[in-house]
């Protein structure tokens, strides 16, 4: 398939495993607190060791979202981003010299409003190779994975510890990886996983050849060496939101940019298997 | 007609199940356990004995004779919802989904609520069939409708205040949809209208059912023939699709939907989502919606608080695009001067959401003959409205 040599993702995973480690996915709400620290911060996420990151879309009613990113959600829309604006920061940060793969993270909505012929050309002119929509479960995204296949962009699926039989379902046609949500409940921080988490994510990998990675609660530097055992890329969202959140005060003041900055480079990088 | 919604929840290009993985599974489980309750006599045995002991059915069916002539045109009944057990036809399926709850074997209940209404009946069949409720509210709902959170709260509900987003409706059904996400495994979400996921919309319809399959009987009896229109006001929808459905085949009888205009449509400030909205997925389904050009959802506006909702259920937006029911928008001022003439010729204080059906009734029955019949589904009264009748009035005076 030409996706399997193009698309900047699947090389970054095929790569990963030839080096037997797992994928570091830092999530970041664009525009939180502005498009310009966003662009910085995920030049930040690089030299952090990122390996693949998360653009999300800042949405008016974000289901998925616990109140860390409503949060995040909230400030940025307040600047009024939006997903094309979300969209050209992919690009920008590419001309900027970002070797990353970008997945975008969008509720269905605004792509809907959008059209789906423009927002499929879209993504393709801005380099993005991934999408990650949380409220489109697989019944409903017929379309989009006929897109997705088409231009050659990794439609990543959420595979859920209560999607059980509907688990072979998911995956069967999906491409770039197989998104775990480690646990109920929404994005956030979670002090500690069930021990039938590993259980479930052994039965989504007996189900599929896509790489496996994990999200959803994941914020300390030992719970991603623990998911780093047994998947292959361990998605950081809400923790690193919340640093952002912490730090917006230091962003926002440019004497001090400098160091918001690094603060959140080193949070990152203290994450790394 | 087709026979909507079809197996994957779809009411034509509307409905479907535009939620997070992690809660497919329930929805799935809900209608499943709905297929199979609602085919069992003995869950309609127990549904239909609760609305007609604890809630007080059949409501009247009654022939307001001083409004008909004041207004000089056609016949218009009310179909009493009003005076049901809690005030309102929310009971009606907070009773039904609170029973198939307990035959699930569900112990807690949560709801979300705007003005209350639905919040307040929910708790109520929390207490009677003993089970733990928690009721999600936006935070300004909470400081706009203050008695009817201490009545959740003496009911033994668990009130909790909601303070994302606008921190209105939208965001209580936000919230209560994260909690369940949370906790599926023992917990019911009581949702109030006829929106969200499949299988909400279907389910709560056939809940709200009962309002049209009596005044159908009712109306029969009274005139010997079926009425010309029925009006019933449209936030989420549930009345009036409660209304509308049992007489969606009979041509002979045309239907009017009632939104909130607001403060006017050509304004921001209206809760018009069929006249102004366009589709758009909202809180779990296909539908109209109010959103801007780049599909964020804008916040709705109604001095009715049952009506502020920036969605509307799937169904309508199927009726609609069929041309089967017609919608129009009645603006607060106009909602206003209705429930007055409600009160004046028919001793009825309407809840304000009834009584924008009321204004678009005074709009058009003076037009009609004397041989029409109209029929307005009352249903809420207006207690619980009284406070920002008043405060509205002082602002601004009623006519």
């Amino acid at each position: 398939m030409t996706t399997e040599t193009t698309n900047r993702m699947d090389v970054t995973f095929r790569r990963l495993k030839e080096q037997g480690r797992a994928a570091l996915i830092p999530f970041l709400t664009i525009g939180d607190p502005d498009l310009e620290t966003s662009l910085a911060i995920i030049a930040e996420l690089e030299a952090a060791g990122a390996d693949i990151v998360e653009l999300g879309v800042p949405y008016s009613d974000p289901l998925a979202d616990g109140p860390v990113i409503q949060r995040a959600s909230s400030r940025a829309l307040r600047g009024n981003i939006h997903l094309r604006t979300c969209m050209e920061t992919a690009l920008k940060a590419r001309e900027a010299g970002s070797k990353l793969p970008f997945i975008l993270f969008t509720y269905y909505n605004p792509v809907l409003q959008m059209g789906l012929d423009t927002f499929f050309a879209e993504l393709n002119r801005h380099e993005i190779s991934g999408l990650i929509i949380p409220d489109l479960p697989v019944e409903e995204a017929e379309e989009m994975r006929s897109r997705s296949r088409e231009a050659g962009i990794n439609l990543v699926p959420l595979v859920a510890p209560t999607s059980s039989e509907r688990i072979a379902k998911i995956v069967s046609g999906a491409s770039g990886f197989v998104y775990c949500v480690s646990s109920l409940g929404v994005t956030g921080v979670r002090a500690s996983f069930h021990d039938d988490v590993d259980r479930f994510i052994e039965s989504v990998r007996q189900a599929t050849d896509l790489p496996v990675a994990v999200g959803f609660g994941i914020s300390t530097p030992e719970q991603v060496a623990r998911f780093s055992k047994i998947c292959d890329g361990v998605v950081v969202g809400s923790a690193i939101v919340r640093k952002i959140e912490e730090v917006i005060f230091l962003l926002e003041d440019p004497a001090k940019r400098a160091d918001g900055l690094l603060q959140i480079r080193d949070f990152v990088a203290q994450l790394r298997p | 007609m087709i026979q909507v919604p079809d197996r994957h929840g779809r009411f034509g290009a509307f409905g479907g199940r535009f939620v997070p993985e992690t809660l497919m599974n329930a929805l799935i489980e809900l209608e499943e356990a709905y297929n199979k309750f609602s085919a069992d006599p003995k869950f309609q045995e127990q549904v239909d004995y609760l609305l007609k002991q604890y809630s007080g059915r059949e409501t009247p069916l009654y022939y307001a004779e001083r409004l008909s002539a004041q207004l000089g045109g056609a016949k218009i009944y009310l179909k009493r919802e009003d005076l049901n057990h809690t005030g309102a036809h929310k009971i009606n399926n907070a009773i039904g989904q609170a029973i198939l709850a307990k035959m699930m074997g569900k112990k807690k209940v949560i709801a979300e609520t705007g003005a209350g209404q639905h919040g307040v009946a929910t708790a109520t069949v929390a207490a009677l069939l003993g089970m733990e409720c928690k009721v999600f509210m936006g935070e300004e709902d909470t400081r706009r409708q203050q008695l009817n959170v201490f009545r959740m709260k003496l009911l033994g509900a668990e009130v909790i205040p909601v303070t994302s987003g606008s921190r209105t409706l939208k965001d209580a059904g936000n919230e209560a949809l994260r909690y369940w996400v949370s906790n599926v495994n023992d917990t019911f979400y009581v949702l109030g209208s006829a929106v969200g996921p499949h299988p909400y919309p279907m389910m709560v319809r056939n809940f709200q059912r009962v309002i049209g399959d009596e005044t159908r009987r009712q109306i029969l009896e009274a005139e010997g023939r079926l009425p010309d229109l029925l009006v019933a006001a449209v936030g989420g929808g549930s009345n009036a699709i409660g209304m509308f459905y049992p007489f969606l085949e009979d041509e002979t009888v045309d239907m009017v939907g009632v939104e909130a205009a607001g403060k006017g449509v050509d304004t921001p400030y209206h809760a018009a989502t069929m006249s102004k909205g366009s589709h758009g997925v909202f809180q779990g389904s296909m539908s109209y919606l109010l959103q801007d050009e780049y599909g964020q959802v804008i916040e709705a506006h109604s001095i009715s608080a049952g009506l502020d909702y920036p969605g509307v259920g799937p169904e309508h937006s199927y009726l609609k695009d069929i041309e089967r029911v017609k919608y129009v928008p009645i603006t607060d001022q106009e909602a206003l001067d209705a429930l007055k003439l409600l009160c004046v010729t028919e001793g009825i204080i309407p809840a304000l959401e009834s009584a924008h059906a009321v204004a678009q009734v005074a709009k058009i029955a003076p037009t009609l003959s004397k041989d029409d019949i109209i029929v307005i589904c009352l249903s809420g009264r207006g207690d619980k409205d009284v406070e920002s009748i008043m405060a509205y009035t002082e602002g601004e005076g009623l006519k």
